[in-house]
């Protein structure tokens, strides 16, 4: 079903215009108006990489007249296998600028604005208050995360696409109009747990199976047509080649987000490298933990859990049979001598990212068979004990 | 019983909610969304919604690349 038009028509198209768009402009559903509306529009795209180049060059064929570019980063010779929009000669140069250039040997009629700077909890706001619609092509949970609340708080839809490897995922998320992100993943992985592109690696043209649909969205969403990719999520796997669509609904008892968090990072559990490298081969899930505990209780295994949260947070909820240690009694040296000597040590924290930053400390002083528990007390409520409050 | 999951035979010794097939799985994963015949459950009916004989169930997890 087809919702109202994002945008009101400009009052006109030039004769140079109209030249250009005439296969726009014959298709029935597009015609003089949904030309109009796309000169209108106003789209934010975050991340000039994977699926904001070719994003950003279709936006800018189409006629999009103002393109909003968010990026920090600079062209480097690893992003050429995919992010089309630049070039050779742009290696070194700010993406936000190359993307620039590009778009302009494209479509001259497109303004293009640039944001050459990371979007924050400090500035989010303020860059999207000035756009009709976004398209989150960013590269990472804690930015994800951001731009989705974001969004809800503002009431603007947007079109949001991400990739690893062979598989794509791509749907529109409108509070107003249907769920949010969060409705579709509640939770950020457990820290260290899920490598990015660069770490993984992505099939180049993935980012155009991937961005053509972002783009493809967002021109039915500005113009009114179609049916948008509202509650439904489209997986894409690119060595099967097959597209699986599964519908989204709002969690009825989700509460969408009115206010940002303070640190997105920190919510996602960004690690150091020597927190991700140490929880690299020594995680172990809430059932593991589960079943861990029991064969403790039958006296076939032997370890000590440490919850490395905050007083207060252990006053919330707990893992039964768990110690209290905060985190900054291993910072500052004092932990080690409260540890058992002859036990495996089990950590364990909120969501995973604290306790791989102690699980660091442990396996430097020798602790070696020291694991963590991944997704901390948040996972053990969700899937063991939904009898705990959570927070 | 059994299911289709990410389109396989998968075999359930009883009848089983999202919640317990997640715990079962082990994936040591919480960015999870659990479909049942092409509707994603909300996380918070996991515990309730029983999975029916035969149903296709999708275990998808997020990815973040951009």
């Amino acid at each position: 079903m087809a919702l109202a038009p994002l945008v009101e028509p400009a009052d006109e198209l030039t004769v140079d215009e109209v030249r250009r768009y005439s296969r726009h402009l014959i298709i029935p559903d597009v015609g003089m108006a949904g030309q109009k509306r796309l000169k209108n529009a106003k789209v934010l795209v975050i991340g000039a990489g994977g699926l904001g180049s070719p994003a950003l060059l279709y936006l800018a064929a189409a006629g999009v007249g103002t393109l909003g570019i968010i990026d920090f980063d600079t062209v480097d010779e690893s992003n050429l296998q995919r992010q089309v929009i630049h070039g050779q000669s742009d290696i070194g140069k700010s993406k936000a600028l190359s993307a620039k250039e590009s778009v302009a040997e494209i479509n001259p009629y497109v303004n293009v604005v640039l944001h050459e700077e990371r979007l924050d909890v400090d500035n989010v706001l303020q860059v999207f208050a000035d756009y009709d619609l976004i398209l989150d092509g960013t590269d990472n949970f804690a930015t994800r995360y951001l731009v989705n609340d974001a969004a809800v708080i503002l009431g603007k839809p947007y079109v949001w696409g991400s990739i690893y490897r062979f598989e794509g995922q791509v749907s529109v998320f409108w509070a107003q109009e249907g769920p949010q992100y969060r409705d579709l993943y509640p939770e950020p992985p457990p820290p260290g747990m899920v490598p990015s592109c660069a770490e993984g690696g992505v099939l180049g043209v993935l980012c155009a199976s991937i961005g053509s649909v972002m783009v493809n969205e967002a021109i039915k969403l500005i113009t009114g047509i179609g049916d948008p990719l509202i509650g439904r999520l489209l997986v894409f796997d690119a060595l099967e080649m097959r597209w699986t669509e599964l519908k989204i609904r709002r969690d009825p008892h989700g509460e969408p987000p009115t206010a940002l968090l303070e640190d997105y990072e920190a919510f996602c559990g960004v690690l150091s490298d020597e927190a991700a490298d140490a929880a690299a081969d020594s995680t172990i899930s809430v059932t593991t933990l589960s079943s861990w505990l029991k064969e403790r209780e039958e006296g076939t295994r032997d370890f000590v859990l440490v919850d490395v949260r905050e007083p207060n947070e252990y006053e919330i909820n707990k893992i039964p049979g768990s110690v209290l240690i905060p985190k900054g009694e291993f910072l500052a040296g004092n932990a080690l001598s409260q540890l058992p000597q002859d036990k495996q040590v089990v950590l364990q924290c909120k969501s995973g990212a604290r306790s791989a930053e102690v699980l660091a400390i442990l396996k430097s002083a020798g602790l070696e068979d020291s694991v963590h528990v991944g997704g901390g007390v948040v996972a053990w409520v969700n899937q063991i004990d939904p009898s705990q409050p959570s927070y | 019983m059994t299911i289709r999951l990410n389109g396989s035979d998968h075999v359930l010794p009883g009848p089983t909610t999202v919640l317990t097939l997640v715990d079962r799985l082990d994936l040591g994963r919480t960015d999870l969304a659990v479909a049942v015949d092409g509707a994603v459950v909300p996380r918070s009916e996991w515990a309730d919604h029983t999975i029916p004989d035969g149903a296709d169930v999708d275990v998808v997890t997020a990815v973040q690349g951009g």
